[in-house]
Parts: structure tokens; C-alpha cells; sequence
């Protein structure tokens, strides 16, 4: 018996020993696409690259990576193409659950649900990609466009989204982001920074988006208390796409003409950015919801620096379809249309005593822009105390700039 | 020499009806199933020796499909309770799940295809074998396989189906348990009740320590059959959702991204859905607000996902491509009944 057992182990030692080392994957559009790219990204091993010729492949299933360590790329996001529109299955197009992954140059179009996801990786670049759903903004459209979750060392680059109907640029509940020379278009979100922390979005174009740029901070998640988020030299300009997200979404109560909301995040600088002809609002600042039940959570911004901004045509149009805030902002500006609008709610005792010292919003001239704060605490509970703020001198002092987030 | 002859035959019968350590341990999966031994008779899925089918109080949903389980721990060790986890089984051991249906033609079972977790130094692993026509072995298949147009007997009634067997990656999916691959089925939890083994009735743990697979009987509540009208409401619906739902919508889940948590033990009812707004559910909240609106399931996105056959909004996100009409109606009557 002990003689036989040596063989056999001798025998799957041999089979053992065929091992492989740093592999170039090379696959081109073919009917066995779906499979050739999903063997592929189970069998690679660490360090090699899957590379797939230019051409569109039709895929039926989503596909997922959970191999470390592996860069995958196309020739281009305009030559190497996913096809998602016949997916059957698959709650996205391609899912990444594995650490220092590079994804670049290539495109996921009509995907069921997500395009692109990655969830609780370490150093993931998503580099030169599209992700667009070609028809257009659609409530049918998925999600997110690019989608990192619980991730860490994020870098997205060069990239373009196109029609989500949540958000093009969706980062979740991650650590260390960098956002740059990215496109967001016909997305109801542009691109969204939520319970996250740490982040840098610059260089960056979102156009006829819903909203522009969101910076969120929600309940009820495992990560929360979004902090230190720097915006700056942004466009985001013409944001005046209907709001197509399906109901019960939390970007389905942004109003259309929306350039940023920064809602219950801590530690957010915005500077030199041009927000150009957004009908509602140019920035909001607002609180996050005050009876979510959650007693981890707080709702109430603070430290947040907005300067330099360039405003241009900012609230000529505001939508009354989705969300509660236009019609206030309507009621209570009387015609003056802010650039930059804080709703002006605070911890209870604030709302007497004014902003803690050390947390207060920092605003400059921001070229002349035009700042309201609403005062809705005042409004909704004793309206005699209500005095909306129709300048922003008040808040105008130093700016304590953010540390820049350090590439890894 | 009488008793030469049965030492022979004790060992021959030993090797022959042995299981192939080997095999399990092996860093690379076998190409094919018969590799490692499991069955004396694969196609009628008769176990070797010290591989025992088990059972499960409430089963996750697979299409309809008909899952004969298996659990195989080496000699001379044992699995340890684990409170409200998977047991905690030794290094070598497997579990073994073969797929099938009887199909609406003939009436036959086909076997489909065979998923293995095997427990090596490095922790689980999960491949998954898929059966030729001959049903004479199954074979490796890491990036999934869609068998199309099965036409399966359920109930008397004739279902159609395109089968989809998990690539590699969508097992971990499910098994994901804080960055590992654990087992889901095999809790006390799930086994501790009475089942038929050789003809006779017992306590399925008292039959695993009979067998020499776990030492102690550790008392722990089984959850609710989730088809036994005896059994409450509440517990049938908490049963379901936590074997078809928890796996991954727990902490240190693939879904625990959502802050929605649907195992047995969640006592929070917020984390349990509801009244809580969804996250990142995009066109899968089906425009609805909340995922459980106590009273209302036409208002609950949990139910609306249930029902979906969609990729970009059902529930669970793999492993079915059929709709569970009697789990969405245990979940409905659930919601309706829900007491605030």
C-alpha cells in the first residue's frame, strides 16, 4: 500500500512540475471569444498579460478576473471591444476581485448591469477604457460605467464613460483614489466619489451629465465618513441631461443642471474648476439625510473649502422634476440664481452658536460667483429665524490645502 | 492461507474502494473526475467507502436541478463544530456535489456536472467537473459551460432550461467568506435533523459521528425546512434567505458592499432590508425605494429581484437562470405578513 501511495505521489509531482512562468495571453475575436478570454483569466498566472487583438467579441456572460498581478489590454478603447448586448448572464461585464491589476485600452459597451467592477482590490488601474451604453441615456442602461468597490490604490486614466444611468465614474467605499484626464458624458452622474477616502479628481471633463461631479457620503454602508477629497481643475460644464436614473436611487433626487454636490463629506477641496451653464446649481453643499436611522452615521458636512472656481451661467433653468432642493432654492433665492448654494443645516446646536471653529466652510470671491445658503434649518423650524445668506463673505478666510494623494 | 487470501482481499478491497488523498491535495486539480475516486459506481453516484451523502434542511436553489452532496474526510480525522460556521474540517477533506435532472424525454436522471471544494494546506479550492453523454465521467471545465435546452421534470410539470455551470472565479463568488473560499451547506445549523440512512432513521450528526466524521454532538438549532407549512412563516422565509442570500450578503461577503445582510442571525432589521434604501442597485431597484417595505412585496426590491430573470437586476446574480416561483411565494406571503 505505502509502495503504491509513493507512486502516485511521484506521478502528480510530474504532473505538478509543467509549470509555466509570466505568460502573453494573445486572443483575438473569434466564436470562442467568451471562452478563450475566460480561460484565460483563470489559468494566467501571476505577472503575465492578456492581450486581445483589436475587433469587437460579442460576449454572452460576464467575465471575472481573480488572479493577481496580471495586466489585461486591448489596442485601443475605439479597436478592442466588448459586446455586452446579447449578456445572459453575469451582473456585470467584468469583475476584478484580485490585486495590482492593470486594465487599459480597451472598451465595455452595453453591459446588463455594471461595465466594469472591481471589489476589495489593492492597486487597480483602469487606464485609456470606455464603458458606454451606445444607445444613449436610458433608465434600462446599467449602473456604473467603472466601478471600484472597497478598493485601495485606485487610479483611474485616460478613461471615457458614456450613458450610465447611475453614475459613468462610480467610486465606492474605497482608499486612495486618483481620478484624472478622464471624460464622463450622458451619465446622470458624471463621476462619483462616495464613502470613500482619500481621493484627487483633476483633469477632468463631465459634460451633459445630470450632475457633474458627486461627492457622497451615505448610510447604512460598511465604510463610511467620506473624507479628504480634493476637486480642482475640472470642467464641468452643460450638465443639463434629464435625470434618467430609475427611482429609489440616491442620484435619482439629483435635479438636472447639477455641476457638483458635495453631500455629508468631510474635508473636501474644490478649487480651480469651471462650471459652466448648469441650470439648477453650480455647487451644492448640502447635509445627508437626517433620519436614516443609522446611528454611525453623520449627515453634516464639514471643512469644506471651495475657491478659485470659475461660474459661469449657473441656475437659469432649475428642474423641479427629482429631489426636494429646487423648488427651495427657487422660493428662497427670489431670482438671485447662486453659483454656489449650501443648504445651511448644521448639528442642532450650531444652528445657534455657528459652525465649530476649525470646521467651517472656507469660500474665496471664486471670480465674483454668487453664494446662497439657505438656511433650511431655520426655515423648516421656526421660519421667524429664518435669514438666508445672499454673499459668501462671511466665509471668505485661508485655505488649509489637503495633502495631494501620493501615487503608489 | 485462508486468512492470507482475506488480507489480500481487505487490501485490494481497500485500494480499489479508496478515495485518492493524493488527488485532493494535489496543486492542480485532476483533469478528470473518476481521478479522485469518490464514487464506486459514478453514474448511479454510489459513494466509496468513507464518502457520505448528506443533506441539507434547506437547500440553496439551483435551477431545479437535483444535488446529490457528499462529504469524504480522511482516516483517523475528524471535522469540529464550529458555533453558527461551517464545520471546521481537516486538511484532505472534499465535498462533493453532483447536479442533475430527470429529464421530461425519458424520465432519467442525467448527471450535469460535479463541483468539488477540496481542503488543501492553502485552504479550498473549488473546480467544477462536467459529465460527458455517456455519463460514464465528468471533466475538468474552469471557464463555465452553458448546456442548452434542457428540458427537466419538476413537479409533475415539464420546465425548460439553458443550464449555466460556474466558471472557476463565479464559485468563489458564492464562497467568498473574508477573502477565502469556505464551504456554505455543511453548518450544524443546516444538518442537525432527522434523516433515512441504510433504511433506518436518525439524527444526520449522530450518523456523521457514527461514521467517525465529527466527534461531538454539539446542539444547535436547525433552521426551518423552508417547504414545511408546520414550521412558521417567519422561520421558513429566514431559512430561505439565508441559505439562498447570506453566503453573500454578509460581512466579509461578495455582497457585503450593500450593507444588506440576510443571514439567519441578523437581528438588525434595517441590515436585514427594511425600510433601507438600496445602494448600488441601478435599474434593479425596478424604481421601488426600499428592499423589504414591511406588508407591501410588490413594494420590496428584494421580491422584485427575486423574480427577475434579467442579469442586470436578479438575485442571486448567479447560479440561476430560472425564477423560484415557490421561494418568491414563501418571500411574498413573508413580506405581506412582516410585523413592524
Amino acid at each position: 500500500m505505502d509502495f503504491l501511495v509513493k507512486k502516485f505521489s511521484i506521478l502528480s509531482c510530474l504532473f505538478i512540475s509543467s509549470f509555466i512562468f509570466s505568460e502573453q495571453w494573445q486572443i483575438s475575436p473569434s466564436d470562442s471569444a467568451q471562452d478563450d478570454i475566460q480561460s484565460a483569466m483563470i489559468l494566467a498566472q501571476e505577472g503575465d498579460t492578456i492581450s486581445l487583438a483589436a475587433g469587437i467579441y460579442n460576449l454572452n456572460h460576464g467575465l471575472s478576473l481573480d488572479v493577481d498581478n496580471i495586466t489585461f489590454k486591448g489596442e485601443g478603447h475605439k479597436r478592442t471591444i466588448l459586446n455586452f448586448s446579447e449578456q445572459k448572464t453575469g451582473a456585470q461585464g467584468l469583475l476584478v476581485t484580485s490585486n495590482n491589476i492593470t486594465l487599459k485600452d480597451f472598451a465595455v459597451e452595453n453591459a446588463k448591469g455594471d461595465a466594469i467592477k472591481s471589489k476589495g482590490s489593492k492597486n487597480i488601474k483602469f487606464l485609456n477604457l470606455r464603458t458606454e451604453w451606445t444607445n444613449g441615456p436610458d433608465t434600462k442602461n446599467g449602473a456604473y460605467g467603472l466601478y471600484p468597490v472597497e478598493s485601495k490604490d485606485v487610479l483611474i486614466d485616460g478613461c471615457i464613460a458614456i450613458g450610465a444611468s447611475d453614475a459613468g465614474v462610480y467610486v465606492g467605499q474605497s482608499e486612495n483614489i486618483i481620478v484624472r484626464n478622464t471624460e464622463a458624458y450622458f451619465n446622470v452622474a458624471g463621476i462619483e466619489i462616495e464613502n470613500s477616502y482619500y481621493a484627487d479628481v483633476y483633469d477632468n471633463v463631465a459634460e451633459n451629465n445630470t450632475a457633474g461631479i458627486l461627492v457622497f457620503d451615505l448610510p447604512d454602508l460598511p465604510k463610511q465618513g467620506g473624507k479628504f477629497v480634493r476637486v480642482f481643475n475640472n470642467n464641468s460644464s452643460n450638465n443639463n441631461t434629464e435625470n434618467f436614473a430609475p427611482e429609489g436611487n440616491i442620484v435619482g433626487q439629483v435635479p438636472k443642471g447639477t455641476g457638483l454636490v458635495i453631500r455629508a463629506n468631510r474635508h473636501v477641496e474644490v478649487f480651480k474648476n469651471t462650471f459652466e451653464n448648469n441650470s439648477t446649481i453650480g455647487v451644492a453643499l448640502v447635509a445627508g439625510d437626517l433620519e436614516s436611522g443609522d446611528d454611525s452615521y453623520d449627515p453634516y458636512p464639514r471643512n469644506i473649502q471651495i475657491y478659485d472656481n470659475y461660474f459661469k451661467n449657473s441656475g437659469y433653468d432649475p428642474d423641479f422634476n427629482r429631489g426636494e432642493l429646487s423648488p427651495l432654492l427657487v422660493e428662497i433665492s427670489n431670482g438671485f440664481q447662486p453659483d454656489i448654494m449650501w443648504d445651511g443645516i448644521l448639528p442642532f446646536w450650531q444652528n445657534v452658536f455657528g459652525q465649530k471653529k476649525g470646521e467651517r466652510l472656507v469660500l474665496d470671491s471664486n471670480n465674483d460667483a454668487k453664494f446662497l445658503n439657505l438656511d433650511l434649518f431655520w426655515y423648516f423650524v421656526m421660519s421667524f429665524f429664518h435669514s438666508p445668506e445672499f454673499t459668501g463673505k462671511k466665509y471668505f478666510s485661508d485655505v488649509k490645502n489637503l495633502d495631494p494623494i501620493a501615487e503608489w | 492461507m485462508v486468512k492470507k487470501l482475506l488480507l489480500i482481499v481487505v487490501v485490494l478491497s481497500q485500494l480499489i474502494f479508496a478515495v485518492n488523498d493524493e488527488a485532493i491535495l494535489s496543486k492542480k486539480p485532476e483533469a478528470k473526475l473518476s481521478d479522485y475516486d469518490f464514487f464506486k459506481s459514478p453514474k448511479e453516484q454510489i459513494p466509496n467507502d468513507n464518502v457520505h451523502k448528506y443533506f441539507l434542511q434547506t437547500p440553496l436553489f439551483s435551477d431545479y436541478s437535483l444535488k446529490d452532496r457528499f462529504v469524504y474526510i480522511p482516516q483517523e480525522k475528524k471535522a469540529v463544530h464550529s458555533f453558527d460556521k461551517v464545520y471546521d474540517f481537516p486538511i484532505g477533506s472534499a465535498l462533493v456535489k453532483t447536479f442533475s435532472y430527470k429529464m421530461a424525454s425519458d424520465k432519467n436522471k442525467v448527471l450535469l456536472e460535479t463541483r468539488l471544494l477540496l481542503l488543501q494546506e492553502t485552504g479550498w479550492s473549488a473546480h467544477t467537473y462536467v459529465w460527458d453523454e455517456n455519463q460514464e465521467d465528468a471533466f475538468l471545465k474552469v471557464s463555465g459551460k452553458t448546456i442548452e435546452g434542457i428540458k427537466f421534470l419538476y413537479d409533475g410539470q415539464i420546465k425548460k432550461v439553458d443550464y449555466r455551470v460556474p466558471n472557476q472565479n463565479q464559485c468563489k463568488e458564492c464562497h467568498l467568506s473574508d477573502n477565502k473560499i469556505m464551504p456554505i451547506g455543511p453548518k450544524s445549523r443546516n444538518l442537525n435533523f432527522e434523516i433515512t440512512q441504510q433504511n433506518r432513521s436518525i439524527n444526520q450528526i449522530d450518523y456523521w459521528i457514527e461514521k467517525g466524521l465529527v466527534e461531538n454532538h454539539d446542539p444547535q438549532k436547525v433552521v426551518a425546512d423552508w417547504k414545511n407549512m408546520e414550521e412558521s412563516l417567519d422561520d421558513r422565509a429566514r431559512a430561505y434567505l439565508d441559505v439562498n442570500c447570506g453566503h453573500c450578503h454578509m460581512p466579509g461577503g461578495s455582497a457585503d458592499t450593500t450593507g444588506l445582510y440576510l443571514s439567519v442571525n441578523e437581528k438588525d432589521v434595517r441590515k436585514l432590508g427594511v425600510n433601507k434604501p438600496p445602494v448600488a442597485a441601478g435599474r434593479a431597484s425596478g424604481n421601488l425605494m426600499y428592499s423589504i417595505v414591511p406588508g407591501k412585496p410588490e413594494k420590496s426590491i428584494l421580491l422584485y429581484r427575486m423574480k427577475s430573470e434579467d442579469p442586470g437586476i436578479m438575485m442571486p446574480e448567479s447560479g440561476r437562470a430560472l425564477a423560484h416561483s415557490e421561494g418568491i411565494r414563501l418571500i411574498e406571503s413573508w413580506i405581506k405578513n412582516y410585523d413592524k
